[in-house]
């Protein structure tokens, strides 16, 4: 152990990107813009319900991709296949999980309202 | 000061459950002054409680497991002899207050407690040996999942002695778990317990993503790795995918209850079916983590069992994928009758017929792997023949309900709760039955006595059948879930065979309790030298028994799916290396262990709204977690001295052997 006492920052040496300070600011600013947007469409604004509602999913989306590249570090670029699963994970996990849920729960208003 | 916390929350007037925690109390009192007569502390701390070692924590795992099976079945005894005795218009002796939140706590803890653990505990065990790793990516990591465990099963437990559990059932559906029909604290026990292992399992399951991804041996492929590596890889991904669904449901749950949101309740605009479709959305995904390693462990079982290679390994890789993915799109069929229209029913019931597909290719695989070899009837072989025709069945009824018209007759009916103790017991259970009779010789170095391990698988086998082949037939005839009493004489013998095959599987029960104390008291009869008891074909079995803590002297070097047959097959299994290189390992750490108290601690503070105690607990986390983060001597190195030294004493065991 005396031999090498900075192993556990050796080992940190080849991993991935871990983000600048920069990139932290610039991923919370866009992530704040993302959230005020549609809760001021939600709170007080004139757009029509369905044009709310299209825009809260698409700020949604965007707002995801946003985290996994500002905060996780996930891109297309450096590390390859991993990083990629990860994107193609949560693409599913939206049409999936998203999409099928949104459809249950219209079809059951659609059908009791 | 102490919220709504009183001494009156305490239920004295409840004879059964104070008898219940003098015996608790009695045992722990017992089980204390056994540690300290034995000067048992020191070694207790240093060796388990704080190791980050992955077989200890495996082993710790299980040790929980069995003790919360021990609970969640005497709530199963409970429940079939209070039917039982509650017939023709009799009462029985458990009061629908009582008798709600013993079903409740029953699936919670058989799911939650006992089948998680369980599953967690054999990966953690065999995993990383399998793949030839000196442990998980993040050792740290593991030993705090393991005590967020621990803080909600003591959660779970203290909701016994100190207020109540919920009424609602394992889903917990609001309305009916929201503030105005549940306003005790019975639904923030399962908030809080159920949040706070949620949140090991979600670690648990990144940590052995990242393990399988990039701690294998350099040599071994993806597609060589071994199969319960690869099932419990496709449960991971599950777990990842789906254990987030539930934060987030239960996230709102509490904001509900706590801070007057209304995400569920009608009034304010909130929708109640959401948390239904939420909760199935991670609780569907949810049996097929259980299952799936469960799979792996017949798959190891059979092929080594039968001295073959495994029948079509590809295929058993991607019939386990395609089960992962299908899992995650059928979580409607809990929920059929919830009026989502004709055009959804379809869908997701279509979409869970297909499921039995990839399940039946699994099931020839296995069968084709039995076909020309030698089957030797051992205890784990046994479980997985049983589970081979009570898991088809299951699967069968299963397929059943999946059609749509059908389950709006069969829905909340014992015919469904026949159905999933069908596939739990039999696929999930019968599973990590297998696998504990299995790697128990791996783990401790002795052998199971085949004897009692038998008798238990038959006194399971056909105790299951007994206790729940009624069930469909009570479903048939009309019987719902969740009944305290009934009236209908008709329903009457099937109750009394059912509470009959419950005994049958508490003899079973009693039978392995009494195999692991007769193995342990002839653990020198039963002794395995060669670390390969069963002429194994995977690399656990090719360090000794019980492995080093560092698992292998060298990196094992793959050139095969059955890497450690390829080994003896050349005769390289047990060579001595030329020489010995330093070993990295992690060092041991009280830090999860202490997060896990201070989570336990707060936990308790948030179900009773003592709010000051509540703070004091995040903050000792955080404080906890900065201690750890900022400590730079995480980690040492083995000297191959000492390494030579450990080698040589298992290899002179071996030539004795």
């Amino acid at each position: 152990m005396s031999q090498h006492p900075k192993a556990g920052h050796a080992a940190h040496a080849d991993e991935g990107k871990h983000g600048s300070v920069q990139s932290y600011i610039v991923g919370f600013i866009l992530a704040v813009i993302l959230t005020v947007i549609p809760f001021w469409m939600v709170m007080d604004s004139n757009v029509s319900r369905k044009a709310t509602l299209i825009a809260i999913s698409l700020f949604a989306i965007v707002q995801i991709v946003v985290h996994l590249k500002y905060f996780l570090h996930l891109d297309f670029s450096t590390e390859g296949k991993p990083n990629t699963f990860s994107f193609l994970f949560t693409a599913l996990v939206i049409v999936m999980l998203v999409g099928l849920s949104v459809w249950i729960i219209f079809s059951a208003n659609a059908l009791m309202m | 000061m102490f919220g709504k916390l009183t001494l009156e929350a305490v239920p004295y007037h409840e004879p059964i459950v104070m008898v219940t925690l003098a015996m608790v109390a009695l045992g722990g009192l017992a089980l204390i002054a056994a540690i300290t007569y034995f000067r048992k502390w020191n070694y207790l701390w240093t060796e388990w409680l704080t190791s980050v070692d992955h077989k200890r924590i495996g082993v710790m795992y299980i040790i929980v497991a069995l003790v919360m099976l021990l609970r969640g079945f005497a709530d199963a005894m409970m429940m079939r002899s209070q039917l039982a005795l509650a017939t023709n218009g009799a009462l029985g002796y458990l009061p629908p207050d009582h008798y709600d939140q013993i079903f409740t706590a029953h699936g919670v803890i058989m799911i939650i407690f006992m089948a998680m653990p369980f599953m967690f505990g054999l990966m953690n065990i065999i995993l990383p040996l399998q793949i030839g790793a000196r442990d998980v990516a993040f050792p740290f990591l593991n030993s705090l999942s393991f005590w967020l465990l621990v803080a909600a099963v003591v959660l779970m437990n203290l909701s016994l002695g100190v207020g109540e559990f919920a009424r609602t059932g394992w889903v917990a559906y609001p309305p009916l778990s929201g503030l105005e029909f549940s306003p005790g604290v019975g639904v923030d026990y399962y908030i809080w317990a159920l949040q706070i292992s949620g949140i090991g399992t979600t670690l648990t399951a990144v940590n052995f993503l990242v393990t399988v991804l990039k701690m294998r041996a350099p040599t071994m492929k993806l597609m060589e790795m071994p199969i319960f590596t690869w099932t419990c890889t496709w449960a991971n991904v599950l777990v990842v995918a789906s254990f987030p669904i539930l934060t987030a449901a239960l996230g709102m749950l509490t904001l509900d209850r706590y801070l007057d949101f209304h995400f569920f309740t009608s009034d304010g605009g909130g929708n109640a079916m959401m948390y239904i479709n939420l909760f199935w959305a991670w609780g569907h995904p949810e049996v097929y983590i259980l299952v799936l390693p469960a799979f792996g462990i017949f798959s190891e079982v059979i092929s080594t069992f039968t001295g073959k290679r495994l029948f079509g390994y590809k295929s058993m890789i991607y019939a386990s994928g395609v089960i992962a993915i299908l899992g995650f799109v059928v979580w409607l069929h809990h929920f059929f009758t919830m009026g989502s229209g004709a055009n959804v029913n379809a869908f997701f019931g279509i979409a869970t017929m297909v499921i039995a597909i990839p399940t039946g290719v699994k099931l020839f695989n296995w069968l084709f792997t039995i076909y020309r070899g030698r089957l030797r009837f051992t205890s784990p072989v046994l479980w997985t023949l049983g589970f081979m025709v009570t898991f088809t069945i299951g699967g069968m009824t299963g397929v059943l309900m999946a059609v749509p018209g059908a389950d709006f007759v069969l829905h909340n009916s014992l015919f469904l709760i026949a159905h999933f103790h069908n596939t739990i017991i039999g696929g999930a259970v019968f599973g990590y039955l297998a696998g504990f009779t299995f790697w128990f010789p791996k783990v401790f170095g002795f052998k199971l006595n085949e004897k009692w391990g038998k008798a238990s698988f038959w006194f399971w086998q056909i105790g299951f059948y007994f206790a729940f082949v009624p069930l469909y037939i009570l479903g048939f005839l009309g019987m719902t879930r969740r009944l305290n009493h009934t009236d209908n004489p008709d329903w009457t013998p099937w109750l009394y065979v059912a509470c009959i095959g419950a005994v049958l599987i508490l003899f079973g029960i009693l039978c392995q309790f009494i195999q692991v104390f007769v193995s342990v008291r002839d653990r020198k009869k039963l002794v395995d030298e060669s670390g390969d008891p069963w002429n194994a074909h995977t690399l656990e079995w090719a360090t000794s028994s019980p492995p080093p803590f560092y698992n292998f002297a060298t990196t094992p070097v793959v050139h095969d799916i059955d890497a450690f047959t390829d080994m003896k097959e050349k005769g390289i299994a047990y060579d001595r290396p030329a020489r010995y290189a330093p070993i990295h390992m992690p060092r041991n750490t009280s830090a999860g262990l202490i997060i896990g108290a201070f989570a336990t601690v707060g936990g308790f503070a948030a179900i009773w709204h003592i709010w000051w105690l509540a703070i004091v607990s995040l903050v000792g986390i955080v404080a906890a977690f900065l201690v750890r983060a900022y400590d730079n001597d995480v980690d040492y190195y083995v000297q191959p001295a000492e390494i030579e030294r450990l080698e040589n004493a298992h290899l002179a065991k071996l030539a004795k052997a």
